[in-house]
């Protein structure tokens, strides 16, 4: 019965991890600017990776694998938004201008 | 089923990368892209139940690789724009495909003698590996095989490949030096501070532990996946995490280029030496056995702790003095 109940959780914290990885490509694809493609994957991967990881703990039970996966998903959710500011600091002072929507146009025609 | 399926989706994804890697332009993507193969690689290598290659490749080249790969294109004069100047040679490109196909279907020839994956009765797996395999856990008493196999049965090998890493550490140190006398811009630290305080304070609460972790994988690998190569790469990137976001000055006062030169020497020594005093003793250079008479699983854990730790040594002092070498070269 418990089995049953840490196997079902485990499987919805993967899928609910699959779906945020998912919702973070497709906003790598779409988004039009460095910065906003760089917001979106940052998010979206660590708790996707976060939630994958859990529903692994769930699945492997109490044991030394599951302690591991604690510590991994500590330093997960230190470096992976550290790493989003450093390539934002980079690309900010390599002179990467952020995506403006043209409001001259509106009013010379407005 | 599954792992077919697995396997077959990671080395479509290779393809698919190695496309990407062909059409882009930009180098220094190209150069990220690249580091992302050899994760893959190591994903196939994990599928395929080989975690200890799957370990290093991870750690060599999606690491320490990419980063060396960055260095020395920021060193060259690269910009984005100069591609555009080049002028495309259509002679040129043509007989380099007709070569690359002719290679490639030399290359399809003779992967079609290999026997298929997990076949039994393979000469790779008769003879010798049988021996390993049944005899390992009695003469050796070490849990993972692959480090008894690579540190105690092939230990002559395992010195050839750290002599080659020694003499490319050497030879990088011979062609481009430490990095020029003078320094233009030398900002002093406190103003650097407030830029990079994010990056610092994080960086230097991580540090310990990266290095901790080098030491857990240099002295478990016994246990299971890890070792000398894996630990020293691991050491080597902690240590290049500092540099990168506290600069050079400040990683000098602690390990200094003209150390990691003794490190690179004494690394291989402590390898060679062991072999020599096992000479010494009696026995067959690197026969561990007579390093202990009376308990010789004993004399083995000895010798394979001591030549781990010469590699891990070596690994870790080459990875950082190549890196001192790219990145102190930059005109700024």
């Amino acid at each position: 019965m418990i089995e049953l109940l840490l196997n079902a959780l485990g499987g919805i914290s993967l899928v609910s991890g699959l779906f945020f990885m998912f919702v973070g490509s497709i906003g790598l694809l779409r988004l039009p600017d460095f910065f906003t493609r760089l917001h979106a994957t940052s998010k979206t991967d660590t708790l996707g990776i976060g939630l994958i990881f859990i529903g692994l703990i769930f699945f492997s039970g109490p044991t030394q694998a599951s302690l591991k996966l604690v510590l991994i998903i500590f330093f997960i959710f230190f470096t992976s938004p550290v790493s989003a500011h450093a390539l934002a600091k980079a690309a900010f002072k390599g002179g990467v201008k952020p995506f403006q929507i043209n409001t001259k146009k509106d009013h010379k025609d407005g | 089923m599954a792992e077919f399926l697995i396997s077959a989706i990671l080395l479509a994804y290779l393809v698919i990368l190695s496309i990407a890697i062909y059409c882009d332009d930009n180098l220094f993507s190209a150069a990220m892209l690249m580091g992302i193969y050899t994760l893959l690689c190591a994903a196939i290598f994990v599928a395929m139940d080989a975690v200890d290659v799957a370990f290093t490749e991870a750690a060599v080249g999606a690491g320490i690789s990419t980063i060396l790969i960055l260095a020395a294109l920021s060193l060259s004069n690269y910009h984005k724009e100069d591609h555009h100047n080049i002028k495309k040679n259509t002679l040129q490109t043509t007989v380099s495909l007709i070569i690359t196909f002719a290679l490639g279907i030399l290359l399809a020839f003779g992967f079609h003698d290999i026997p298929a994956y997990g076949q039994q009765n393979v000469p790779a797996y008769q003879g010798v590996a049988q021996h390993y395999i049944h005899q390992s856990e009695h003469e050796i008493g070490v849990p993972n095989i692959v480090t008894s196999i690579l540190a105690s049965y092939r230990g002559y090998d395992t010195l050839g490949e750290l002599t080659v890493i020694f003499v490319a550490g050497i030879t990088v140190l011979m062609l481009l030096g430490y990095g020029l006398k003078q320094k233009t811009n030398n900002l002093p630290n406190t103003i650097e501070l407030q830029k990079y305080i994010v990056l610092r304070v994080v960086s230097r609460m991580l540090m310990p532990y990266i290095l901790l972790f080098a030491l857990y994988v240099q002295f478990h690998g016994d246990y299971g996946p890890g070792g000398g190569f894996q630990a020293g790469v691991i050491l080597a990137s902690g240590i290049i995490l500092h540099i990168l976001f506290y600069g050079h000055k400040q990683t000098q006062k602690v390990i200094a280029p003209e150390i990691t030169c003794y490190l690179m020497a004494i690394g291989v020594l402590i390898f060679a030496g062991t072999g020599i005093v096992t000479l010494l003793q009696g026995g067959n250079f690197l026969e561990y056995n007579v390093l202990n008479p009376n308990n010789p699983i004993q004399g083995q854990h000895w010798g394979i702790l001591v030549i781990e730790f010469g590699v891990g040594l070596t690994v870790a002092a080459v990875m950082l003095s190549l890196f001192y070498s790219f990145s102190k070269q930059t005109k700024d």
